[in-house]
């Protein structure tokens, strides 16, 4: 394909690694610990798996598969809120494919349409809307999920439905707004990046300059990337370069799509219709001020927590997850005490076994042949540290 | 064995003439009158062939003529309720008789004959039930088989959706042929007989979600006749099975897990058309699991792979087959993709339907 086999080609790919492997050592890494860069975006986590490119890095080189699947980070309390929506009479339920299979703390939306409810696969909100209209007997709900990537598009919705005066339609919200959540992220004491491969698509909405604040508070190298792997590999090898040279800066690698200013038309109407939950709770990571995004009151008519009434309830996370420090990068996801064992993508129990984009899904998916192995490694450093 | 298709009369256009235009009512399933008309127009006429024709409860083979075609019956049934009934390249009708015809004939059996057995939703168009029993006839004609027995039931509104059908079919496995999942050895070649996914894309962009601009076409089609030729040139072919739902990767699965072995693939010689690769980029779906209806994956000893290719590639259905991999020893059970890139990662089993990204 045209304007993406460019950006798969192996020789290109294979210059790049052995520039990386020099860099890296480069790099003075003292002590035990490997050089760790986090991902933010599920998108990269999804490339980085998909064309193998972990296992085509240097050894003392680790990607940390961090929090930016929203479908991963959605806490079971508001899948169990959808499905609460999803039961009641005249409602249409729609959302995104890859939320169908969220556990909720009893089930999920796949089994709850099983049970008889209306549940609807859409692509985008539009086609919500466009259901609404085709059904004005029934309350269309749509299942509003992403960070800054997906908020436009909902957010044009909503603009629409209001010219249209489709009053039978509503969202239930749970954009999220990924600076809150790096910021966590960065605050948390056992967390010991090295670097950012920064969110691409993100990115294209809200510019380059909200990272800011990585490279100077906190004084760690990030790099805007785009989702082909040889962006992925072009990143790493700028971010070690920042690293080697002793720069902390925001480097923009997806200049193709990412301008610095972001998208101003999408950010106007972002704004219009949306404001800062004070905050949001999250899936692993806990409650985190500024995270969550609601409508205005402006349009609270279009808010389906405001329409009709949510049960809201919080449901802790399984108590054997891990998922938590699995995102922040403090643990690898085979060294979570369930992973593989009582959390499988069969029978997940943390939301990053649900979703292709989580880290541990992707682990089991594609690196199944070491797992019965990685689960004896850490059986093994159990029983050491036991005894 | 094919005799009675040489034998075959014209295609009737005789009755049911008067019942075009209307709709399937119950009383079409009522075993009366209205039921016996629909089956002579809709059916008898266009499956044409003499065991059905008497109409008795059962059609009766010659077992002598079974037992002179080979050592072992086939036996394989198959239901279809694909939404929608008609699609790009095909429809339920023609993917009825391939799917079942393709299942006798992975097993390296000649399939001589089918079921049809049809639960249809009242309301159902008449038309639509005649295009698609010609469809059918049509489809049976091509894979030289014949419909000799079948049924025919109508549900209330709400009880089906629209039509399904379920048909079985028996065929006979000559004695020199021994196809197995668990036949694939070290150093043995996997081959395709063309491109990956055309079914499931099509289908997908039918259901009219996407709105996207695409002439991608379902690749439904019999199998048989290319197995046929296959086998004339290597009659110890390992293994065959064709990719249905779950697509190459579940395939590809089975063999390593039967076989307890590892099957390699390249993804520079997977045959994937570029629209239906990049349909896949922009809903996030992966083509190796991607439905095929006249697709076959074949193990095959190596030093038979390059002639069977040739011999393939001369099929109407089988231009564009490739080499695609190999079996090595381990990691046992596992299918192992070599990135275009340079990577390596595992193609597992799907846990369920393939769901497109959120973004």
């Amino acid at each position: 394909m045209k304007y993406i086999d460019e950006f798969r080609n192996p020789d290109k790919a294979h210059s790049l690694i052995r520039e990386i492997q020099t860099l890296v050592e480069q790099i003075d890494v003292t002590g035990e610990r490997p050089l760790q860069l986090m991902e933010v975006c599920g998108g990269h986590t999804h490339s980085i798996f998909k064309y193998g490119i972990e296992k085509m890095l240097p050894e003392q080189l680790e990607l940390i598969h961090g929090p930016g699947c929203p479908v991963c980070v959605l806490p079971m309390g508001r899948v169990d809120d959808c499905i609460a929506l999803s039961e009641r009479e005249h409602v249409i339920f729609t959302t995104f494919g890859d939320a169908m299979r969220v556990p909720g703390s009893e089930k999920t939306l796949l089994e709850t349409k099983a049970h008889g409810s209306d549940i609807r696969m859409v692509y985008s909100p539009m086609d919500a809307l466009q259901i609404a209209r085709q059904n004005p007997d029934k309350e269309v709900v749509f299942f509003a999920l992403g960070f800054e990537t997906t908020m436009p598009s909902t957010a044009l919705t909503i603009l629409q439905a209001e010219k249209d005066a489709t009053e039978n339609f509503s969202l239930f919200c749970n954009h999220i707004t990924i600076i809150p959540t790096i910021k966590a992220i960065l605050d948390s004491p056992d967390v010991k990046l090295d670097g950012f491969i920064g969110p691409g698509h993100v990115s294209m909405v809200i510019g380059t300059s909200p990272y800011d604040f990585i490279a100077t508070r906190h004084k760690k190298p990030i790099v805007i990337t785009g989702f082909e792997p040889l962006d992925i590999l072009q990143s790493i090898w700028m971010v070690l370069m920042q690293i080697a040279e002793g720069r902390c800066e925001v480097e923009n690698q997806y200049q193709r799509i990412v301008p610095q200013k972001g998208n101003e038309q999408a950010l106007s109407a972002v704004a219009r219709v949306f404001e800062i939950r004070d905050y949001f709770e999250w899936r692993g990571l806990g409650s985190i001020d500024h995270s969550g995004i609601r409508l205005r009151d402006d349009y609270a008519r279009f808010d389906a927590e405001r329409k009709f009434s949510v049960p809201n309830l919080k449901i802790a996370d399984p108590k054997a997850c891990q998922c938590g420090e699995v995102l922040k990068g403090v643990i690898k996801p085979w060294e979570c005490k369930v992973f593989g064992t009582a959390c499988t993508p069969d029978t997940p129990l943390g939301a990053l076994m649900v979703s292709s984009e989580g880290a541990c899904a992707a682990y089991t998916t594609y690196r199944a042949h070491e797992i019965d192995e990685l689960i004896q490694r850490r059986e093994f450093r159990a029983k050491t540290q036991d005894a | 064995m094919s005799s009675s298709s040489k034998d075959r009369l014209p295609p009737s256009t005789s009755n049911g003439s008067h019942e075009r235009g209307k709709t399937i009512t119950l009383a079409h399933g009522s075993g009366g009158k209205a039921m016996r008309n629909l089956i002579n127009s809709t059916f008898v006429d266009v499956f044409d062939n003499g065991l059905l024709a008497p109409l008795e409860d059962q059609a009766r083979i010659s077992l002598a003529d079974l037992t002179a075609a080979g050592d072992r019956l086939a036996f394989t049934t198959d239901s279809y309720v694909i939404d929608p009934l008609f699609f790009p390249g095909g429809d339920i009708g023609c993917l009825a008789v391939n799917g079942t015809v393709n299942d006798l004939a992975v097993s390296g059996a000649t399939p001589l004959y089918l079921s049809c057995s049809v639960i249809i939703e009242e309301g159902l168009s008449i038309d639509v039930l005649h295009r698609i029993a010609k469809s059918m006839g049509q489809a049976a004609r091509i894979a030289g088989v014949d419909v000799v027995t079948g049924d025919t039931k109508v549900v209330p509104r709400g009880a089906a959706d629209k039509l399904f059908i379920n048909t079985a079919g028996i065929g006979v496995i000559p004695a020199n042929l021994n196809f197995g999942a668990d036949r694939a050895r070290p150093g043995d070649v996997v081959l395709v007989n063309g491109d990956l996914g055309n079914h499931g894309a099509a289908v997908l962009d039918a259901r009219g979600d996407l709105a996207l601009e695409t002439t991608i076409e379902s690749d439904c089609a019999p199998l048989n006749n290319l197995i046929q030729s296959m086998v004339e040139i290597c009659p110890d072919i390992h293994s065959i099975r064709d990719a249905t739902r779950g697509g190459l990767a579940t395939v590809l699965n089975e063999f390593a897990q039967s076989s307890n072995c590892c099957v390699h693939i390249n993804e520079a010689d997977l045959p994937i058309r570029q629209d239906v690769q990049a349909m896949c980029e922009i809903l996030g779906l992966d083509p190796l699991y991607m439905a095929n209806e006249g697709k076959l994956v074949a193990i095959v000893p190596k030093e038979y792979a390059r002639p069977l290719l040739a011999t393939m590639r001369k099929h109407a259905y089988g231009e564009k087959a490739a080499i695609i991999g190999t079996v090595t020893d381990s990691p046992k059970q596992m299918v192992v993709l070599q990135t275009m890139f340079g990577g390596e990662r595992l193609v597992d089993m799907l846990v369920g339907e393939q769901l497109p990204r959120i973004c």
